[in-house]
């Protein structure tokens, strides 16, 4: 089987969440790699490296820059021509595109897999997490999309992969990008952090946050996260939000503080390795899934825990 | 300009979803059905927007079984100005889906079709994208700001990073994320006034459709268990266990 991949990018670098795409094509046979965008020679290159990947096709085009969906699906569903299964990362810009693409070729998305049972065969979560489905596709073409928390990450070198132009494409001239307030941080990105400190409602304002949350996560080189209810309270941005509405993770270590466990923030990181919780509500449901609990006032336990650790 | 609004009749939000024994999905039988929270929004962006008067009328449409009536009443209760039914006993899915909204929005002209993002039982985040693909319209996924100028609509995005905003030109499908508004209540008033409103039941053959699965559910089974780990007493023992795994600063 012949897959091609999308590689998610900032003009600059390959995205992480492209690696464990290149896990999950690798799984149904050759791997081959979409770069789309003006001036992307520097990620062509860097992507050729990949471990494991074969040809990587390569649309120069100002009209792929941001990702737009009605100028990029219409290029992929052209390349699928010689494809048998399309995989984007369950990121936004995989959604957007994934489906978009799947309808242009008559074929019924499978999303966010979490693992590959066949060739046709795949895991994914239904009902927020609560439910895992098997399911089998019976189109000619796959498209898919894959959770990354749930595959091996590909190596970034070792891989000997041809780098090949593509048509040039086009612009659909519908839409256009006006722009974006993409936060910026020196953090480590939150889906593929080691380390993360998530902060909930019991921390009450946004200042304690700050006050709490940040130095703990600044001592241990950690993203930072939260839950819906710290998200929807205003104390600090939506796209720190982790859970089935927000980010999926799965780091080494998760603080969860101040957390009770809502079913929608266990969804988003209940498959980290490590959960440290510490609440004042030893019944909180975020202890059935610790590793470690401690039942203490977050406003003493916290800043006791960054001075000690 | 007329907004089309798909509604969806789920699993309520705050059911927990039971999987049955025999491994063949999840057990929906005499458990509270709402409206999926998602399609919720996009009926109270569409009234807004009415409202606004930027929109003439709102159109509510779902596919689904007889009872999928009770979610278009809640739509007419909340604004919506009519409703179509599509009528099936079937669990159809996005493509299918997409293919019934490509039908009527083809016969009833929409300047806006605004949807979900997701339904909160498959997950899918799916059909308001192929429903874009279908049409050839330009989309706004996610959005948390919706706003109509003339022959475009800005649609602010949550993305990964943050937020991003694209100008599409209209027609255009939206779907909606958590942020974009906070639905309304229904009044009592306007639920009696809803039972008035007009309801069509058409069929998914009506529009030509075949709604014939593309992909076999084999099993659903529950989600691998993660047990308790241990309590510790104090923040000296929590910082022993981290350091032993090698985690300090």
């Amino acid at each position: 089987m012949k897959t091609l991949v999308w590689v998610e990018h900032d003009g600059k670098a390959v995205k992480d969440a492209t690696l464990a795409v290149v896990t999950a094509a690798s799984k149904l046979g050759e791997v081959h790699l979409l770069v789309a965008g003006s001036g992307v020679d520097a990620v062509a290159k860097e992507a050729a490296q990949i471990a494991g990947v074969g040809k990587v096709h390569v649309a120069d085009n100002a009209a792929f820059d941001h990702n737009l969906p009605e100028n990029v699906a219409p290029l992929v569903a052209e390349l699928m021509a010689s494809h048998d299964a399309f995989l984007a990362p369950a990121t936004t810009t995989g959604k957007n595109i994934a489906p978009r693409v799947a309808a242009l070729l008559d074929v019924m998305q499978i999303s966010e897999i979490l693992s590959v049972e066949g060739p046709k065969t795949f895991t994914r979560p239904i009902y927020a997490g609560n439910a895992i489905a098997t399911v089998e596709s019976s189109d000619a073409k796959l498209v898919l999309t894959v959770r990354g928390t749930a595959f091996d990450k590909a190596a970034t070198s070792g891989g000997s992969g041809t780098v090949e132009a593509v048509g040039a494409g086009s612009d659909a001239g519908i839409s256009s990008f006006v722009g974006a307030e993409i936060a910026k941080s020196e953090r480590p990105e939150l889906t593929s952090a080691k380390i993360i400190v998530s902060g909930g409602r019991a921390l009450g304002s946004s200042e304690k946050y700050q006050e709490v949350i940040v130095p703990l996560a600044d001592k241990l080189n950690a993203a930072l996260g939260a839950s819906r209810a710290a998200v929807d309270a205003g104390y600090v941005p939506n796209d720190y939000q982790v859970g089935q509405t927000g980010k999926i993770v799965a780091p080494q270590v998760y603080f969860a503080i101040g957390i009770s466990g809502a079913i929608q923030h266990l969804a988003g990181m209940k498959d980290s390795k490590t959960i440290v919780a510490i609440n004042k509500d030893e019944d909180a449901p975020i202890f059935q899934v610790a590793d470690f609990g401690l039942v203490a006032d977050l406003f003493n336990a916290v800043p006791e825990l960054t001075g000690k650790i | 300009m007329k907004i089309l609004v798909p509604v969806k009749r789920v699993l309520d939000y705050n059911v927990k979803p039971r999987v049955k024994s025999d491994g063949t999905g999840v057990d929906l039988a005499n458990v509270k059905m709402s409206m999926n929270p998602f399609d919720e929004i996009g009926i109270e962006e569409a009234i807004r927007l009415k409202e606004k008067g930027v929109a003439t009328e709102v159109v509510a449409i779902s596919v689904g079984p007889q009872k999928a009536q009770e979610t278009l009443r809640t739509a007419l209760a909340m604004g919506a100005d009519r409703a179509i039914l599509v009528q099936t006993d079937d669990d159809v899915e996005p493509l299918a889906l997409a293919k019934i909204f490509k039908a009527i929005a083809d016969a009833e002209a929409p300047g806006l079709v605004i949807l979900g993002k997701q339904a909160i039982d498959g997950d899918n985040n799916q059909t308001g994208q192929m429903l874009a693909a279908l049409t050839g319209w330009a989309q706004g996924t996610f959005a948390s700001a919706v706003n109509v100028d003339g022959d475009h609509v800005s649609v602010t995005r949550e993305v990964d990073g943050g937020l991003e905003t694209v100008k599409l030109k209209l027609p255009a499908i939206v779907t909606t994320d958590l942020r974009l508004n906070e639905p309304r209540y229904a009044s009592l008033p306007n639920i009696m006034k809803a039972k008035s409103k007009p309801l069509d039941t058409k069929t998914p053959a009506d529009y030509g459709v075949d709604t014939t699965p593309r992909v076999k559910t084999v099993k659903v089974s529950e989600p691998p268990v993660r047990s308790a780990g241990v309590k510790v007493a104090d923040v000296d023992e929590l910082v022993g266990k981290l350091k032993a795994m090698g985690v300090h600063s």
